[in-house]
């Protein structure tokens, strides 16, 4: 099976004290130290598993500039067939249409048969998924957190719905999923792997490559601009439990529950 | 009638010498097959290179092996192992010399035919006594004590009780043949006036002798014959069956011994012979499959006697987690024997983990070394756990919960994820600049001595503490000294230990620069960790101390005073770090310190120095999530309390972060205490500088 990955670079969350810069419009980007979104990684250690049952290749693509060639390679070294760089000045700026608009006319020159994404980014606004699928005509899940071949035309997936409970699902290929963290365990890539496709070509294509047209990409087609970055006010304090300790248990357990915390 | 010698005898029609030489040539071409069988798995084996410094291997081999060295730290066992040791040692001239006469009737060894031979005989009448005892002994310790570190979990398979009975039993049945064979003799010459041998009083052979003194001669004679050939068969029986079993370790411990690692601090190269720059060139790193093991840890696989010492002692096992080294070795070595069949074509390269080893298994090790300084073989463990780690690492088979820090020690060189900048923001909390301002070695300024602070230190808001201690006393002591603060890195200790080589070596050769660039002439540091890592991991850098060797040395010198203890309630034990104690031997210095401040009450755990047991692990291991029944650090609370302690003094921040949690988790809060070595000088130093004394002992109270 063919699988392409769309993956993103951010700011690791785990690894950056976010904070806004002086202008306020923006966070403080020096210094930061960047990963892949997580959602997406997970959908790419997914790829990389259907892929190892049912065999086939997994290419990983992204836009963006140089700089996101890092997460390329670390995805390559966890096992992805090819990395690909979308990359044009002209792309710079885009919302998640135009993202959306670049990726489909790079997988339109392909044949890729499954298309994943992660559930949202980091510090995205969970739109790219959907808006690709609609603009290729596929049908799309959200929220996918297992994933089974029926067979070569049909899938079975679950969904995760509010309350941590799951919906299963059959689509049909090609289709766009975007996927939900802990559908899997995502393998670990060390620095070796890295290093080893540290030389590995990655082709980058641009807008002419691609055919995409100027006027739907950029800051200039984008529909939703960011106006503002604030912290938010600090709410009430937290919420205290009283009872026996037993009491307190099931309280939590209950409050995790409604949550989505247990399944 | 004389009686007959066995070459002359004819068993069942046939001429004993025939039969004795069928019975060589076919008991030793047996032996030579099998050994070549066990050999095929060690040439296809990973390089090791232990040829080196043969007089220092020899005399480790008359220590740990021809002394016996680390038998007596288990007392009951140990001296029986000591005593049918040096039994077998005497009678290996007496076996060869009774295998000779089957095939030459006159044989006799050279050299002992005359006062030499008589005294050889008295000596080795009595070694064969004592070795029939210990197999007595030993049987009975098996069946009726049952000693439970010998028990098999059900979940790896069944008792191994009988396999040693059975082995007992050959060796005792060999000894009884081989005293009534000469028991018979000498009965016979005593009947026939003649003078006979003369047998030491009380020996097996004596009383055989006695036992057969009115036995007829031609059922002496008979009796003898039997007694030879039942040894014989014994002997080769024996030989044959050693290489199944624990039993090997009689012929491969000697090269176990001698062929064992000399420095033990330092980790095995992940391939000898490739350099680390070629790692990245490799194929597949670690050990994945059997073949992946290096010859040498193949042979420590054969050699394990399955005495269970190592388990004994390992805390991992102690704790329930889902390791035990002594199962680690005889997995293997059961594995080794099915693919390597005696007959049959050997089978090999499947993966190891899933099959004989799971990941939590490999996971679980703290690499604390308490099975490695038990081990009477002196068979490696940490080098195969740690082999096995970088085979999961290259795999990508690592717990989610140790990617992250790992990740982190890539982008950020500490495995919290923290801000390279905020490395030395804990010099400047609660205005401790003002007080104790601490050089930054940044170029524009210069120390003699360098303190390697590392991670945890640095960024853990509890274990800053033990940096300001530790920075007071150095100031204290008049130490002119600096920290690298932003331009460190963590030491790497246990991203080397966790298998992640590519990543220690890159934090290794950051570290290096920046120690070289900081232009000290020494290093001191308060993590046993990191000493370890700076002193055994890398190269070309400033000797390095740890606080507690500098401050035993500062009481030497006179330069470090210590104030009476404040109060008399508190009973103090130290519980030694394993990278400081065991790995490093660093047992007195810390414990002087404790002792050179007056007053101060303090005892010893049942478990202490090189027996030391691991408060849980440090490093990467604060963040594995183990599959265990009870933390490490909560056994080791409670047997600080068991030796009536209510402080525990520890000489690593790992160790005070494990133990303090151990502390809550077993709900000791009100009788138990942690503190670490800095801390406890830091509030009974007396302060040399005049005038500030006061000023900063309130600092310190605050």
């Amino acid at each position: 099976m063919e699988i392409l990955v769309c993956v993103r670079r951010v700011p690791d969350t785990s690894e950056n004290e976010i904070e806004l810069n002086s202008a306020g419009n923006d966070i403080e980007r020096d210094e930061l130290v960047y990963s892949i979104n997580e959602w997406d990684n997970y959908a790419v250690e997914e790829a990389l598993q259907i892929v190892s049952r049912v065999g086939g290749k997994v290419t990983v693509v992204t836009v963006g500039d140089d700089e996101d060639e890092e997460i390329l390679r670390r995805q390559m070294a966890m096992g992805a067939t090819h990395g690909v760089l979308l990359s044009d000045h002209l792309f710079a700026g885009s919302d998640g249409r135009g993202i959306a608009a670049i990726l489909k006319a790079f997988i339109q020159k392909g044949n890729y048969e499954l298309i994943l994404t992660g559930v949202q980014a980091e510090d995205g606004a969970a739109q790219v998924g959907g808006m690709l699928a609609a603009m290729l005509d596929y049908p799309f899940a959200s929220l996918v957190n297992s994933i089974e071949i029926l067979d070569g035309k049909t899938l079975r997936i679950t969904r995760e719905i509010e309350g941590g409970n799951k919906e299963l699902n059959e689509i049909d290929l090609p289709c766009v999923l975007s996927i939900q963290t802990g559908i899997n365990e995502p393998r670990y890539v060390g620095m070796r792997g890295i290093r080893q496709v540290a030389s590995v070509p990655i082709p980058t294509f641009g807008a002419p490559d691609l055919g995409v047209n100027p006027e739907i990409v950029g800051p200039l087609a984008a529909k939703i601009r960011r106006v503002d970055y604030f912290l938010p006010a600090a709410g009430r304090g937290a919420e205290m439990l009283y009872g026996k300790p037993e009491e307190i248990a099931d309280k939590v357990v209950e409050l995790v529950r409604t949550k989505g915390g247990l399944s | 009638m004389e009686i007959q010698s066995p070459a002359q005898a004819s068993y069942w029609l046939v001429s004993g010498q025939a039969l004795f030489l069928v019975m060589h040539v076919l008991g030793l071409a047996c032996f030579a097959y099998i050994m070549y069988r066990r050999l095929v798995p060690l040439l296809r084996a990973q390089p090791d290179i232990r040829f080196d410094q043969p007089w220092l291997r020899l005399g480790r081999v008359a220590k740990y092996w021809l002394g016996q060295w680390r038998h007596p730290r288990y007392k009951g066992a140990g001296l029986l192992h000591i005593l049918i040791f040096i039994g077998f040692i005497v009678l290996a001239g007496r076996a060869f010399s009774l295998l000779m006469i089957g095939a030459s009737s006159g044989f006799a060894m050279p050299g002992f035919s005359g006062t030499l031979g008589h005294f050889y005989d008295i000596v080795r009448d009595y070694a064969a006594t004592v070795v029939f005892i210990c197999m007595i002994v030993a049987a009975v310790r098996r069946i009726v004590f049952k000693p439970a570190r010998y028990a098999v979990p059900a979940r790896l398979g069944r008792q191994r009780g009988q396999d040693a009975i059975f082995l007992l039993a050959l060796i005792a049945i060999l000894m009884l043949a081989d005293s009534l064979f000469e028991g018979s003799k000498a009965a016979v010459q005593t009947q026939q006036g003649q003078a006979s041998e003369f047998l030491a009083v009380f020996s097996l052979p004596w009383i055989c002798e006695q036992a057969l003194a009115s036995f007829s001669l031609p059922l002496l004679s008979k009796l003898g014959l039997g007694a030879y050939f039942i040894h014989n068969l014994t002997f080769y029986f024996l030989l044959c069956y050693r290489p199944f079993g624990i039993q090997f370790h009689v012929e491969t411990s000697l090269f176990s011994v001698y062929f064992a690692k000399l420095e033990r601090e330092v980790l095995k190269p992940v391939r000898w012979g490739v350099h680390d720059e070629q790692l990245d060139q490799l194929k597949s790193i670690g050990v994945k499959t059997f073949e992946d093991f290096t010859w040498k840890h193949m042979l420590d696989f054969y050699s394990c006697a399955d005495c269970g010492r190592c388990s004994d002692q390992c805390p991992s096992n102690a704790a329930g987690r889902p390791l035990s080294p002594r199962f680690l070795t005889t997995k293997a070595r059961d594995y080794a024997f099915q693919h390597y069949p005696v007959f049959g074509k050997a089978n090999n390269s499947s993966p190891l983990i899933g099959a004989i080893y799971s990941e939590d298994e490999i996971w679980s090790c703290t690499t604390c070394g308490a099975c490695e300084q038990e081990c009477p073989l002196l068979i490696e463990y940490i080098d195969k756990i740690v082999d096995l780690r970088r085979g999961l690492i290259d795999s990508g088979n690592v717990p989610q919960s140790l990617q992250k820090p790992l990740k982190a020690l890539e982008s950020r060189g500490n495995p919290y994820g923290k801000m390279e900048k905020k490395r030395s923001a804990w010099t400047k909390i609660n205005g401790f600049q003002q007080s104790c301002p601490i050089k930054l070695l940044d170029g524009k300024q210069g120390a003699d001595a360098l303190y390697f602070v590392d991670s945890i230190t640095s960024y853990d808001d509890r274990i800053q503490a033990i940096g300001h201690a530790t920075a007071r006393i150095l100031t204290s002591v008049g130490e002119s000294f600096g920290i690298l603060g932003p331009a460190e890195k963590d030491s790497g200790h246990e991203v080397r230990r966790f298998g992640e080589e590519i990543l220690f070596c890159a934090l290794r050769a950051h570290n290096v620069e920046a120690i070289k660039a900081s232009g000290v002439q020494r290093i001191v540091t308060s993590d046993p960790h990191a000493y370890n890592a700076l002193k055994h991991d890398y190269k070309d850098i400033p000797p390095v101390e740890h606080i507690s060797q500098l401050l035993a040395r500062a009481l030497n010198e006179g330069t470090l005073k210590l104030n009476h203890a404040e109060t008399s309630d508190k009973v103090y034990t130290y519980h030694d770090p394993c990278y400081l104690g065991r790995h490093n031997e660093v047992y007195d210095d810390p414990r002087d310190v404790l002792d050179a401040i007056p007053g101060l009450k303090r005892v010893e755990m049942k478990r202490s120095r090189d027996r030391s047991f691991c408060c849980g692990g440090g490093g990467l291991m604060l963040f594995y999530e183990p599959k265990e029944e009870q933390r490490m650090g909560v056994l080791r609370v409670k047997m600080a309390a068991e030796a009536g302690a209510n402080v525990i003094v520890t000489a690593c921040p790992f160790c005070m972060v494990n133990i303090e949690d151990a502390i809550k988790v077993a709900g000791m809060e009100a009788k138990m205490a942690a503190i670490d070595l800095t801390e406890l000088v830091d509030q009974h130093i007396v302060r040399q500088a005049p005038g500030g004394m006061e000023a900063q002992r309130e600092l310190t109270e605050v």
